[in-house]
């Protein structure tokens, strides 16, 4: 249909800077127990993946300021989702990370795309919650993972907001978001980790697609997420993480033929849990019709 | 007889056959009728077949009465077909079709003329020759949307209310650009317009826009602001919900469309409708059945039980909602089988590459017709896109439950056949939406396009009548596939689950691992227990079974091990079990292409001994005969709910007798062979019969004996089910003794809920595969199984030189498992017997026929004069018996019918077998220079509750 075009094509990037609170414990204190993460090591990888997606990819990036106030602002593609022209504005699990969406929806509306609200808290919502990382976009159909973070109910409003598409809900078998173990490589390339539980969800989105992806398994879990892109000069770039936090892993994005491959550190990030993807959101301005 | 010209087709006799018998199974459903008919001479013979009837809900007295007419056509009601024949006057109904452009096309049909005149009609109206993917529907009194079938008159389709159809699109291509010609286009577009504006096919703000613009560039032409005006836009529909900002936004697009012709507009429109994802999905609402962990994604942990599902039925497979989430997906490959009881549906699933078992999925559905007609669409569908050739129905040689298929051309022969138009491109006048725009008129020009340039590269020179073309290219693809096949079997084997979900888009072959059986309610299984391992194995065999495709096909009753035994390889999965709990039987039934025939076997077959015959053997015999089309007789039936019957069994019967009983075979019995010539000739033949000697039939006794034995520990307790099976042996003998070879094997799951049906000779197989017990009962002359009703049909001829030596076998075996279930009638009228225990109750009624090879093959219309008919009735205490003695001359040959109809009452205290066997007996001793050729069994038990009929 209409929106229907091959996964890949952006012009946009919007990102969230890295607050000083980065990694500090939130409210419930439980979030990231032991690990100690290094903020201007953060920072730093941070500018480096936005320095990629614009100059290397050529993207137009908007960064939205840091908020102190909110240390996980940074992951912001979890309290968005968006294909097309239109935007879901999330409903994220923890209730302190539910005033993120504040800044992310006013450039969505900057942007012009059509912002799509999840409901407000408790009423309409009907304890719906949906977070971005937990939604993989193939650009045929939504695979929604089910897991700590989003519930069915989430997933439905996501089928609700996105009509045209299937939508599919899957378990989270092997790490708290479906894009820890997931992520596309290409318009018809799922890259997934070879842990069980990966596989697991991977045999379950095959059951349920009605189309055929090619499979890109990487042996590492953190090498699963990447970031296709493909680029305005139609050439195909891919931030993966690095050698050096992958290594079993770099040779396999190797096998992508004419890639542009653009090792990304994520060290920090990773630390807390999330992933390169989970630092933007991706979009398409230029959407074509046929 | 019908006025159409078809009226000696097979097909439609045994369409009349089965709508006679409904008709008098209703009657039969009358009491007070029931009460007067059987001492009555005229209605005698009408009510004979009520005993191979069901009960179902009385109709109207007026279809009744013109059923009789068609009656004739029954065996069991020949006497009566003469005297009324050419009496019945034709009856024109008006039909209303609501076609896609929203306006109505009336038109008037015969009363009986089958679903596709109307249908054939309508496309001629519509100057449709694409029609394949199209079809009618009418509304039940539920409201709910059936499809018309065209194999089935109108009269027994529309039941109630006007007349009123609704012309749709059944088959939504998956790409519509391979359709050949734009005005098949165009009425798809028409078709998905309402679908979209209905909300059956949601889109997004954006997809709604796009397709609005597409629309009305198609309707309206170029956007042009003098001519159509500033709103022009609004008087159209485009989404459930318009809003002033589609409409705008459609115009938009609508403006940037200048010189884009209709038919590319509704290229551009249905290029995008095609991807939407539920583009073609029918929908079903439907429960989960039982604790379904497979078919829900997310491992929630909540009971699934009782949740409220959708089901979508699409070119791909089985999609399995919640809500608007896609929760599960069962491409056609996955599934092995499908089958409806009652309101639950089934499907069987292939196990995955780390699973060991196939497991089976249950579904409940708001009530019996919803089952049926999911499984139907399912079935249609699964022929249409995944089939090359539609599968032969299973009406030849045994028939239980629905005989429905898809018997259509199926999407791969509609293309062929369609890539051979060579009309030129027909003009039609797009009509502007009639139904989303009461109020504008139509006075701008309407919209003709001459499509000539866009069909040249259509056109193909050549000029050949297109069945020729279709028959061709369907054999040779045939031969393809043969080929291939085995490849495509390993492949399958290796291919990942996401391979296997891509294939049901391959219009390409479907291997024999890749096989849906499609089962209904009451039927028989027949499936084979090793067919449901995909093992690379079965390609060969497949081949094999391929090859000798050309000669028939083998029914092979086998337990469906996962069906059948919850303790066993369904384990996990133990939903079908739990939800079958019915009174009924759980039967499926399916016809399978014989696949251990091998020129060996055959070899083994004859020089066999008849004594030491394995079932297995007797199975290659039997397959062999069949597809010699020697005389084998054998019918298994059995009666479906109540809803469902359609008098099918007795049609069956009808059918057998012309088409499947050899008339060589006759001729051996009536040229009174010395038994060692007819003997040898059924060798030659490699018959079946060839094996059915005297001794046989006793050695089959001890046989079975051994094997109810072993079942019998594994026999449920509860069991309230019953399956059966008979296989009749016929037998030439100068010695002119009769041989009466009845088997009947009864199956009993452990927990009783299903039960399948084997034929006894095929059961070696799958009784060890298997862990459903089989219960064996073998009847010869001393020892019959129980019966509730049954019916003689004794035929005498006068042309008979040697009764003596026409000794024919009829068998007929009914086993009830149920014994306080088990109501008989009282009366002849086996239906009313229903009753008593239960609030509501339904009788379940099964009927057996066995019928010898007639001496007389009825395949000749000609009814005969009737000579005299004469009724006597007595009664013993369990039993009265009805005789109906006819004589009829026909071409200068007088004959003498004689019907016995034995209604044996009784619960389970007494032994219907002894009962029937001693009818028989007596029935023989009676008549002894005449020869049984039929023998109907009629059994009717009670049931649960079900809705009213279908």
């Amino acid at each position: 249909m209409a929106n229907m075009c091959p996964y890949g094509r952006f012009t946009h990037a919007v990102v969230r800077g890295i607050p000083e609170t980065f990694g500090k414990p939130a409210a419930d204190g439980r979030e990231n127990g032991e690990a100690s993460v290094e903020l201007a090591k953060a920072q730093r990888q941070f500018g480096c993946l936005t320095g990629a997606l614009r100059q290397k990819v050529g993207l137009q990036l908007i960064e939205i300021p840091p908020d102190p106030e909110l240390p996980e602002s940074w992951r912001i593609e979890d309290v968005a989702v968006i294909q097309g022209d239109t935007a879901l504005i999330t409903r994220p699990f923890k209730q302190q990370r539910r005033s993120e969406v504040e800044a992310v929806r006013r450039v969505m509306s900057e942007l012009n795309l059509t912002v799509v609200e999840m409901g407000g808290e408790e009423g309409d919502s009907g304890g719906a919650t949906l977070e971005g990382s937990d939604v993989l976009f193939t650009g045929r159909e939504f695979f929604v993972g089910i897991s700590p973070h989003t519930n069915r109910r989430g997933a439905e409003v996501l089928a609700d907001t996105f009509r045209d598409f299937a939508v599919s809900t899957v378990p989270v078998c092997g790490g708290a978001r479906l894009k820890n173990i997931c992520s596309m490589g290409g318009p018809d390339t799922i890259i997934i980790s070879n842990s069980d539980g990966a596989k697991k969800t991977l045999r379950m989105m095959e059951q349920l697609t009605d189309h055929h992806y090619e499979v890109l398994s990487v042996p590492e879990e953190s090498a699963a997420n990447c970031i296709y892109i493909k680029g305005p000069s139609k050439r195909d770039f891919l931030l993966h993480r690095p050698a050096e936090e992958c290594p079993d892993s770099a040779s396999a994005f190797q096998k992508l033929p004419d890639y542009t491959l653009l090792p990304t550190a994520c060290s920090e990030a990773s630390k807390l849990g999330a992933s390169l993807s989970s630092l933007c959101l991706l979009i398409n301005r230029k959407h074509t019709y046929f | 007889m019908t006025t159409e010209s078809g009226a000696d087709s097979e097909a439609k006799q045994l369409q009349e056959n089965k709508e006679t018998q409904k008709g008098k199974g209703k009657a039969a459903s009358q009491p007070s009728q029931a009460a007067a008919e059987p001492t009555s001479p005229q209605n005698q013979p009408e009510q004979l077949p009520a005993a191979a009837g069901h009960s179902t809900p009385a109709r109207k007295e007026q279809e009744q009465a013109e059923e009789d007419l068609v009656s004739h056509r029954s065996s069991t009601s020949r006497l009566s077909r003469s005297p009324l024949r050419g009496v019945k006057k034709v009856k024109i109904m008006q039909c209303k079709i609501t076609l896609l452009d929203g306006s109505d096309y009336t038109l008037n049909v015969e009363k009986r003329v089958k679903g596709h005149v109307l249908f054939d009609k309508v496309c001629d109206h519509l100057n449709l020759l694409e029609k394949d993917y199209f079809g009618i529907t009418y509304r039940d009194m539920e409201n709910q949307k059936n499809w018309l079938d065209p194999s089935k008159e109108l009269k027994k389709q529309i039941r109630t209310g006007p007349w009123n159809f609704a012309f749709n699109v059944k088959f939504y291509p998956p790409d519509p650009s391979q359709l050949t010609e734009d005005i098949t286009r165009y009425y798809l577009c028409l078709q998905l317009r309402d679908d979209v504006v209905s909300g059956r096919l949601p889109c997004s703000f954006a997809t709604h826009t796009v397709l609005g613009s597409y629309t009305v560039q198609s309707e309206l032409g170029d956007y042009d602001p003098e001519e159509l005006g500033s709103d022009y836009i609004s008087e159209l529909r485009f989404a459930p919900n318009q809003t002033k900002e589609l409409e705008e936004k459609v115009m938009e697009l609508h403006k940037t469309y200048k010189g884009m012709t209709p038919a590319e507009a509704e290229m551009h429109f249905l290029e995008n409708a095609k991807k939407l994802s539920m583009y073609g999905v029918d929908l079903h609402h439907a429960k989960l059945v039982g604790s379904l962990y497979e078919s829900l994604a997310p491992a929630e942990g909540e009971d699934s039980e009782g949740v409220e599902i959708m089901l979508g039925v699409c070119a791909s497979g089985l999609l399995i909602y919640r809500d608007r989430l896609r929760i599960n997906r069962f491409a056609w490959p996955k599934i092995l089988k499908i089958s409806y009881k009652r309101n639950n549906f089934y499907i069987k699933i292939r196990p995955g590459e780390f699973e060991q078992f196939e497991s089976t999925i249950g579904f409940k559905l708001p009530n019996h017709r919803a089952a049926k007609r999911l499984w139907k669409v399912c079935v249609e569908h699964h022929t249409f896109f995944r089939l090359v050739s539609p599968e032969a129905p299973p009406k030849k040689f045994l028939s239980l439950g629905s005989k429905f298929r898809y018997s259509g051309r199926t999407q791969a022969q509609t293309r062929r056949a369609s890539s051979q138009i060579i009309r030129p491109a027909p003009f039609f006048e797009r009509s502007s939406s009639k139904r989303y725009n009461m109020s504008r008129s139509l006075d701008g020009a309407p919209i003709m396009e001459n499509h000539e340039t866009l069909m040249k590269d259509n056109a193909v020179a050549k000029v050949i009548t297109k069945g020729d073309i279709i028959t061709a290219v369907t054999t040779e693809k045939k031969v393809e596939e043969d080929k291939s096949e085995q490849e495509d079997t390993h492949k399958d084997a290796a291919e990942t689950p996401e391979a296997v979900a891509t294939t049901p888009l391959r219009q390409d072959t479907k291997t024999d691992s890749e096989q849906t059986d499609f089962a209904f309610d009451g039927e028989m299984t027949a499936t084979e227990t090793n067919d449901e391992q995909p093992t690379g194995d079965e390609a060969k065999e497949e081949v094999n079974a391929k090859a000798t495709e050309a000669a028939g096909y083998l029914v092979k009753y086998v337990v469906d091990s996962i069906i059948t035994d919850g303790a066993t390889s369904s384990g996990p999965h133990g939903i079908s079990l739990s939800t079958t709990m019915d009174d009924d039987v759980f039967m499926d039934g399916t016809l399978k292409e014989v696949e251990e025939k091998t020129p060996d076997s055959q070899d083994e077959v004859s020089e066999r001994s008849v004594v030491k015959v394995s079932p297995g053997a007797v199975r290659q015999e039997v397959s062999q005969a069949i597809s010699d089309k020697k005389g084998t007789l054998i019918i298994l039936k059995d009666a479906e709910d109540k809803e469902d019957t359609e008098g099918k069994e007795t049609s069956t019967l009808d059918e057998k007798e012309k088409s499947v009983v050899p008339r060589e075979y006759e001729t051996d019995k009536n040229d009174t062979l010395p038994a060692s010539i007819g003997k040898e000739m059924f060798k030659a033949d490699t018959s079946v019969v060839a094996e059915a000697q005297t001794t046989e039939v006793k050695m089959l006794s001890p046989k079975v004996e051994i094997k109810t034995d072993d079942m019998i520990p594994l026999k449920g307790i509860d069991s309230p089910k019953k399956a059966m099976a008979s296989w009749i042996s016929e037998e030439v003998k100068t010695e002119a003794s009769e041989v009466i070879s009845v088997s009947a094997k009864e199956m009993k799951t452990s927990d009783g809920l299903q039960e399948n049906a084997e034929i006894f000779t095929f059961e070696d197989v799958r009784s060890e595969q298997s862990e459903s017990n089989l219960v064996q009962i073998t009847v010869s002359e001393s020892s019959t199984a129980s019966l509730a009703v049954s019916t003689l049909g004794w035929v005498s001829s006068s042309q008979k030189a040697s009764p003596d030596q026409q000794e024919k076998a009829v068998v007929a075996v009914e086993t009830e498992a149920e014994s306080a279930k088990l109501t008989a009638p009282t009366s002849p009228d086996v239906v009313e017997v229903a009753t008593k225990d239960m609030p509501v109750v339904h009788t379940e009624t099964k009927t057996i026929t066995y019928e010898a090879a007639e001496v007389d093959t009825n395949g000749d219309a000609d009814p005969g004069v009737l000579l005299s008919a004469q009724t006597i009735t007595s009664e013993t205490t369990s039993t009265t018996t009805t005789t109906h003695i006819t004589k009829t001359v026909k071409g200068g040959i007088s004959e003498t019918r004689i019907e016995k109809r034995i209604v044996i009452t009784g619960d389970a205290d007494i032994d219907h077998d002894e009962a029937l066997a001693q009818a028989i007996k007596e029935a023989k001793e009676q008549h002894p220079d005449m020869s049984v050729t039929k023998v109907v069994v009629h059994k009717e038990t009670e049931i649960t509750p079900e809705e009213g009929e279908d």
